[in-house]
């Protein structure tokens, strides 16, 4: 099929998929999957974060990691838009700035696949004193 | 921002803020009446007369982490630049609407741009919300609910990324049937 045109069309090249190889069942939970959260407020939109949520959806995806990609909102680090957090599974996040295609894509390869930091991190406080006792 | 659909991205962050649960977006072009209209409306909490009155200015927000905002009067610019404005009509607990117009053929009209990767992106990060997007010109309409695909495919997200390109072309193929030009 060349063209999808409508949803008639959708459903059936999604049946055409899955009777191939798809049976991966995404169980929706973010306690065991990467989370990652592209910061998508006017700062980070002007300075391309479609494109790198974009490039975060489809490789992850490609490269069969199981992950979740959203949106957040900013988080005060415009001069390093665009900025991508990433949770690993039981560790606390990490934030990345200056985030290019070529970037994420260090990202995913050294830091979600290896668990190996790169340059560039923000470092970003998430606890407080009294969350710590 | 260079293209409007990364606007109305901007724009609809906006809307998730205010916790709605509908978000519609329409566009109208015509080039019988050169007029492009870009509508986006919520359900969300809307907001009190004093701040709708000011809320086009750069230094009022309702973050907390800066005190900067920047997403509507960009907008506004950009409508402004090419001949047309921007208004928004809101109230507490009614939720709220922005319409944008542009002079369609204004030479310092921004392109549409990629306004089907723009919904896929929020659809699949937002799955609780439900999306409406609507487009209309001289040619025809063409209408795309977030809620009937899912329905329609028998799934509760969109967190299949082929599956999301396949609707992004599904989008952008429906669009240039009734002509819509601009989109990249």
């Amino acid at each position: 099929m060349s063209q999808i045109k409508s949803l008639a069309d959708l459903k059936k090249k999604r049946e055409e998929i899955k009777t191939g190889l798809d049976l991966r069942v995404k169980a929706i939970d973010p306690e065991n999957h990467v989370q990652v959260k592209v910061a998508m407020a006017t700062c980070g939109i002007a300075s391309g974060a479609k494109p790198i949520m974009e490039f975060f959806v489809e490789q992850l995806d490609r490269r069969n990691i199981p992950g979740i990609v959203t949106q957040t909102g900013c988080m005060g680090y415009c001069f390093a838009e665009p900025t991508v957090e990433i949770k690993l599974p039981g560790k606390d996040p990490v934030v990345f700035g200056y985030v290019d295609l070529k970037r994420a894509d260090l990202i995913i390869e050294k830091y979600i696949k290896e668990g190996e930091l790169i340059d560039g991190i923000i470092p970003v406080n998430y606890e407080t004193i009294d969350s710590k006792e | 921002m260079l293209t409007l659909a990364l606007n109305i991205l901007d724009i609809v962050q906006n809307s998730i803020r205010a916790k709605a649960s509908e978000i519609s977006v329409d566009i109208i072009e015509s080039k019988k009446t050169d007029l492009l209209e870009i509508g986006v409306g919520d359900n969300g909490k809307g907001m009190p007369e004093e701040l709708l009155s000011k809320v086009t200015d750069p230094f009022v927000t309702t973050r907390t982490t800066r005190k900067i905002g920047m997403g509507l009067p960009l907008f506004k610019y950009q409508a402004n630049l090419a001949g047309g404005d921007l208004s928004i009509e809101s109230g507490e607990g009614k939720g709220t609407r922005v319409k944008v117009t542009f002079i369609l053929g204004h030479v310092d009209r921004q392109p549409l741009g990629d306004i089907a990767g723009v919904m896929t992106i929020l659809m699949s990060a937002n799955p609780e919300i439900s999306f409406l997007y609507s487009h209309k010109t001289d040619n025809g309409d063409y209408r795309f609910s977030s809620v009937e695909t899912k329905e329609y495919l028998g799934i509760k997200n969109f967190n299949d990324s082929h599956l999301l390109m396949d609707i992004k072309e599904m989008i952008n193929e429906n669009l240039k049937d009734i002509g819509v030009s601009d989109l990249n």
